[in-house]
């Protein structure tokens, strides 16, 4: 594979570890480990404490979504990191930032199914039909079902060129959460908005000619 | 304030509720561990939510009381939707510890015969102050029941003499950015302001509300003087009254003004006129895991079901 290919193009598979310093890379999964699952551990803790509010459906149901989509806006600030920044340790923490996204999203659904709605079919199917921030939410969750199922080097392995078309779901995917969140605010959209932005410049980081243009930059800055 | 001491808090203040504070805690806290395994939903009630002691709910016609567990004061004073102080529900309860009810004037005016400003202590003295245990129905689709102390707002509209051009009344909140971090948002059209037809107004069940569990009411609640109308989705019921105005046209509440399509004049509790985000048809009760059905006019119809005949309530929401 000729070398140059990596700079515009990277692949799919993660880095080697001999691409890296190892130790770097080992540091950096750790504490994005780590980082993932304060959430969950706060929330616990919290439960345990009662420090839920007096509606801690409600709270979890919030907790866990937010969670899940700041994962998910980081997972995909992964790649422009390496491309715009040089920071190619980046490249190693995309998969546990999206599959953590994932475990969030996953609690957060059930939290909305078996919590909320106790698994009452006919309430479920009400509430999914009226509303369409619970279709945007649903959306954006089942396209990441099969993203967390391919995630495995077997998985990129067995898809070959099909597996990056397949991952650029998750473009489609941050986009529904977020109007997912926009839709369920009542007036101020300051917050969901937020998301919205990093979402739209960590996707318009992705365009062809800002990639060539930011390139060149590149190349105009490491030059001089 | 001199009106309270004619109140003993003992003789009304139900004393399991502050006894079982600590219960209702570890109550949370069982729930709330129970969320990492999922063997939840099966669960009724929550332990420790009160002692399950029921109180009448008001109007208690003979033979026929219907029974409610009030929430604990706790639920009821760490729980808002008070967007003056915040858009987060447990912020109130913090940032409206210095907010200042003393002294406090109701101004009453437009269409009547006596317009008049009246001193909270004016207010509290004039009229006596009742119980009413109410459930209040958020449009989040929450609920709760809550142990008010206060007077029929019709009572005060009489007081006023409202003139035959008199068609609605118009009520103002408090507006007091410095005290009031949230009214610095660019979103809503600050001060909040609602309205009523005036004989919705003079319905038995609109109360204006001075108290909570036999005592001062507490600012997160909208101290010290706020509306109470059961039948209406919880923000029809204003917080920080300071004026209230007879008129004859249909005044614009600031929901009403911020999202016209999810929020109409009337806001009756109606589960079949669905809202795009939260479920109108069932509600929780905080407090309870499993959801409740929601009840026309919260389960009020008997008594306000009347006001509407002939109105088209899916058209006016």
């Amino acid at each position: 594979m000729p070398v140059q290919r990596l700079a515009t193009a990277p692949q799919p598979v993660p880095l080697g570890r001999e691409t890296l310093p190892a130790r770097r890379g080992q540091w950096a999964r750790a504490l994005t480990h780590l980082a993932s699952l304060v959430p969950l551990a706060l929330l616990i803790w919290d439960g345990a404490q009662g420090q839920l509010t007096v509606n801690p459906i409600q709270e979890i149901t919030q907790r866990t979504g937010k969670t899940a989509l700041a994962l998910l806006v980081l997972s995909l600030a992964c790649t422009p990191a390496n491309r715009v920044l040089g920071l190619r340790v980046a490249l190693l923490l995309r998969r546990p930032l999206g599959l953590y996204a994932f475990l969030y999203a996953s609690l957060h659904l059930l939290t909305f199914f078996v919590l909320d709605y106790g698994l009452d079919v006919e309430l479920i199917w009400g509430a999914v039909a009226e509303k369409r921030y619970v279709l945007a939410g649903l959306g954006a969750f089942v396209l990441l079902v099969p993203l967390a199922l391919t995630s495995t080097r077997g998985w990129m392995r067995r898809l070959g060129r099909r597996w990056k078309p397949l991952h650029r779901l998750v473009y489609l995917a941050a986009s529904l959460a977020v109007l997912h969140y926009v839709w369920l605010v009542k007036a101020d959209i300051r917050e969901p908005l937020l998301y919205g932005a990093a979402v739209a410049v960590l996707l318009g980081l992705r365009l062809p000619p800002v990639r060539r243009a930011l390139a060149s930059l590149r190349l105009a800055l490491s030059a001089s | 304030m001199s009106g309270w001491r004619d109140v003993d808090p003992a003789e009304i203040t139900p004393e399991h509720v502050y006894r079982n504070r600590r219960a209702f805690m570890r109550g949370i806290g069982a729930l709330a561990v129970g969320a990492g395994g999922a063997a939840l939903s099966a669960c009724g009630p929550m332990p420790g939510d009160g002692t399950g002691e029921m109180s009448p709910v008001w109007p208690a016609a003979e033979g026929d009381v219907p029974q409610e567990t009030p929430n604990t004061l706790e639920q009821i004073t760490t729980y808002n939707n008070y967007y003056e102080f915040s858009t987060d529900k447990e912020a109130p309860a913090r940032l409206a510890r210095g907010f200042k009810t003393e002294p406090w004037t109701v101004t009453v005016g437009g269409m009547v015969s006596k317009p008049a400003t009246f001193a909270m202590e004016e207010l509290l003295q004039r009229f006596p102050q009742e119980e009413r245990t109410y459930r209040l129905r958020c449009v989040e689709g929450w609920s709760m029941v809550i142990p008010w102390l206060g007077f029929p707002l019709r009572q005060l509209l009489e007081q006023v003499e409202p003139t035959s051009q008199a068609k609605f009344v118009r009520f103002e909140a408090v507006k007091r950015p410095e005290e009031m971090p949230g009214q610095k948002s660019p979103f809503y059209a600050w001060p909040y302001v609602e309205g009523l037809r005036l004989d919705e107004a003079m319905n038995d069940l609109a109360l204006l509300v001075t108290g909570l569990y036999g005592k001062p009411l507490p600012a997160q609640n909208g101290a010290p003087l706020r509306l109470a109308l059961p039948w209406k989705y919880g923000f029809k019921s204003i917080k920080g009254i300071v004026k209230i105005d007879l008129v004859d046209k249909q005044p614009t509440s600031l929901w009403m003004a911020a999202a016209p399509n999810e929020y109409g004049f009337y806001a009756n509790v109606n589960p079949d006129v669905p809202h795009p985000r939260w479920s109108q048809s069932t509600e929780r009760r905080i407090g309870e895991v499993r959801r409740r059905r929601t009840l026309p006019f919260n389960g009020y119809a008997q008594q306000v079901a009347d006001l509407y005949k002939g109105l088209d309530l899916r058209q006016n929401y």
